[in-house]
């Protein structure tokens, strides 16, 4: 609780924007011995690992429940698949112990350095959307902490069936998730088969997502500065061959300090691209990598987010539908080309219709783009106001666990069912997010 | 230094984030563990996660420290449950509010009992046990605060030096029996112990203070500092003349 703590450790974003101090930090280290939250004069927000990008993890002048601590297994079946733990445990920590026992996350999100409280407070998506849907699919009970003191066990068609839709994707408004159970997927090894194919424009981007369909991984990366979509369209799926011994994966790159700001300019990200684009030289090329490179290529650079400088980035995702989705999406590419800004290879990719079961799910059917925007200020809001805007307009959605800037408006008209999340939001728990989101505009 | 094998351990304080987080690494091995700890339900709670990690066994024992007449039964509780015993850890403590243990006899008492005298007397029948078997492996968690008395928390320093004292003529005792005695001298740490103290730059993470534990345990080493920094660090301030260190003010 003592200031201190905020000097300690880094209560913010990973994007670093916006910057919003909590009042206070409270550290949880048992489930059976947590503070009174009822007591509590300032609303209360769990804190995982900060990895949300915007302010969805932030609660400027409320306390962070800091989850770190709860971060034990419970109890894990070899047989099923079936795993419990702690809210606070990172996925990275259940990968060590589920992989070497030929097991895998059901849906794993860019990095695995996330809690698994945090997972589901997000509904995270990953590369096999189209085919399995979110991670809030495979949790079959949770147990929900309010404020009032209750300890509710959640189920997906138990008795407070509602309360587990509002806390899937409920960006931790529900109340404190302290342990959760998922049903993990069997893998016949750690390796993944890859293929990836270099495409020229989004229809034949949209082409080969249609063909690999019944892939269980796909993904693009593409160059954000070319407005025809340029890019490489990557499909994976678990290969044969032998289980790993258990090991704890230490991390071995890290960006120690902060890159000055302006290192990454327009033109050093152009080149950047070009060269990804043509590292291949033939049109597909296939192999086969560990599952790290493949699901988590930023994990490998510890704090990647500050070769952004002080003034950090903002993270763009949207989804569109496909209806009109080719034209919007350039849309988006060009409004971002012409704004030269700079962006690292943006992520496009297909969202399928396996419907999310979170009353505030970010995922829907249609073309999903996310990249980076260092932030440069005034002229970076502005231009993410104008992305948001032609997204929106578009019958498209922001993804609250990336996003910094969206008005109460646009939340209200690409989330209709916030009314009814709101009657499940618990009284003492709130986020800058939701502040933002739901405050009246004149 | 031959690779010790360390299958079957004996866990005091296994509650204790560090102990907890050493005590997964073996785990993920297959090991097996008798686990002691005060509450029941926090013993629980770490039990099954070794349990979850890969361990074939993670029996708790409830157990205060301070309950000297608990100890034997402890030991013979172990040695039932996994056969014979390769490794005992011990890691209980308390870091004491000093500025009370300089007002209260009662509260210096009670910190020196916890953190010095309950360990002594426990290593009293383990090393018993580990001498008769002619193998086996004493692992005790005393801190780099015992190395020099300091005005922030001699309490903690002075239980933590009597440990380190005791353990070095242990380690000379058994070493004919073929007995290893391990000294963990871990810097602050980040836990649930230090939770209320201003965490600076100093404090090191719970896993990798586990990882150097866990490589010390294997390898047989007799001393091993967490983080390796400390060493040097200690090594200086260990030699320096009183009279400069006391206007150090630390």
């Amino acid at each position: 609780m003592a200031p201190a703590d905020l000097l300690s450790k880094n209560y913010a974003s990973w994007g670093r924007y916006p910057v919003a101090c909590p009042a206070a930090v409270e550290r949880l280290a048992w489930r059976d011995a947590l503070p009174d939250l009822g007591a509590s004069e300032r609303p209360v927000l769990a804190y995982g690992q900060g990895r949300s990008y915007g302010d969805a993890c932030l609660n400027s002048g409320g306390v962070l429940l800091d989850t770190d601590g709860l971060d034990r297994l419970i109890a894990f079946d070899r047989v099923t698949g079936r795993v419990r733990a702690e809210a606070g445990v990172t996925l990275a920590k259940l990968l060590d112990v589920l992989v070497p026992a030929g097991w895998f996350l059901p849906v794993t999100p860019g990095t695995k350095f996330v809690s698994l409280g945090g997972a589901i407070a997000n509904d995270v998506h990953g590369k096999n959307h189209h085919i399995a849907g979110t991670f809030g699919r495979f949790v079959t009970a949770m147990e929900l902490v309010r404020s009032d003191g209750q300890r509710l066990l959640l189920t997906p068609s138990g008795e407070h069936d509602d309360l587990f839709r509002a806390t899937i994707g409920g960006l931790g408004l529900t109340g404190l998730i302290t342990w959760a159970e998922f049903q993990a997927i069997p893998i016949p090894s750690d390796q993944i088969a890859v293929t990836r194919t270099r495409f020229r424009s989004l229809p034949e981007f949209l082409a080969l997502a249609g063909a690999a369909a019944d892939q269980p991984y796909t993904v693009a990366w593409i160059d954000a500065l070319s407005p025809a979509g340029r890019g490489l369209f990557m499909q994976g799926h678990h290969a044969p061959g032998g289980l790993p011994a258990p090991s704890r994966f230490r991390q071995k790159l890290a960006a120690p300090f902060d890159v000055p700001s302006g290192t990454l300019n327009a033109l050093t990200v152009r080149a950047f691209n070009a060269v990804y684009y043509h590292a291949q030289r033939r049109d597909v090329a296939r192999s086969q990598t560990h599952y790290e490179p493949f699901f988590y290529p930023l994990d490998a650079v510890g704090n990647w987010n500050r070769i952004y400088g002080r003034r950090g980035f903002l993270q763009y995702q949207c989804v569109v539908p496909f209806a009109d989705g080719v034209a919007v999406t350039e849309a988006l590419l060009a409004a971002i080309s012409a704004a030269g800004a700079a962006s690292f290879l943006a992520v496009l990719k297909t969202f399928g219709d396996v419907p999310s079961p979170g009353l505030l799910s970010f995922p829907r059917p249609g073309i999903t783009l996310a990249l980076d925007l260092p932030h440069r200020g005034p002229e970076t809001l502005a231009l993410v106001r104008r992305l948001n805007a032609i997204a929106i307009e578009a019958g498209g959605a922001l993804y609250p666990a990336k996003d910094a800037v969206m008005s109460p408006a646009q939340f209200r008209a690409s989330y209709p069912d916030w009314e009814a999340f709101g009657a499940h939001v618990d009284p003492k728990f709130s986020s800058s997010f939701w502040r933002r989101v739901t405050a009246s505009e004149s | 230094m031959p690779r010790l094998t360390v299958r079957r351990l004996l866990v005091v304080g296994a509650t204790s984030r560090i102990a907890h987080e050493t005590c997964r690494r073996f785990a993920a091995e297959g090991a097996s563990f008798v686990l002691a700890a005060r509450d029941p339900a926090k013993l629980d709670a770490v039990a099954a996660d070794l349990l979850a990690h890969g361990a074939a066994l993670a029996e708790p024992f409830l157990l205060d420290a301070t309950d000297y007449d608990r100890h034997p039964a402890l030991l013979d509780a172990a040695v039932a449950h996994l056969g014979r015993i390769d490794a005992v850890l011990v890691a209980h403590g308390l870091l004491p509010d000093q500025a009370k243990a300089e007002r209260s006899v009662e509260a210096m008492r009670y910190a020196f009992e916890v953190n010095a005298t309950s360990v002594l007397a426990l290593l009293t029948p383990v090393a018993a046990y580990f001498e008769a078997e002619r193998r086996g492996l004493i692992a005790v968690l005393s801190s780099v605060a015992g190395d020099r008395g300091r005005r922030e928390n001699y309490v903690y320093g002075a239980a933590k030096a009597a440990v380190t004292r005791f353990l070095e003529g242990l380690r000379v005792r058994l070493a004919p029996a073929g007995v290893t005695v391990l000294t963990v001298k871990p810097g602050p740490v980040k836990t649930p112990m230090t939770a209320h103290l201003e965490q600076g730059v100093l404090f090191a993470e719970p896993e990798d203070v586990a990882d150097r534990i866990y490589a010390a345990m294997t390898r047989g080493r007799d001393i091993v500092h967490t983080p390796s920094w400390w060493r040097p660090i200690m090594g200086v301030l260990r030699n320096l003349p009183e009279r400069v260190f006391k206007r150090l003010g630390l």
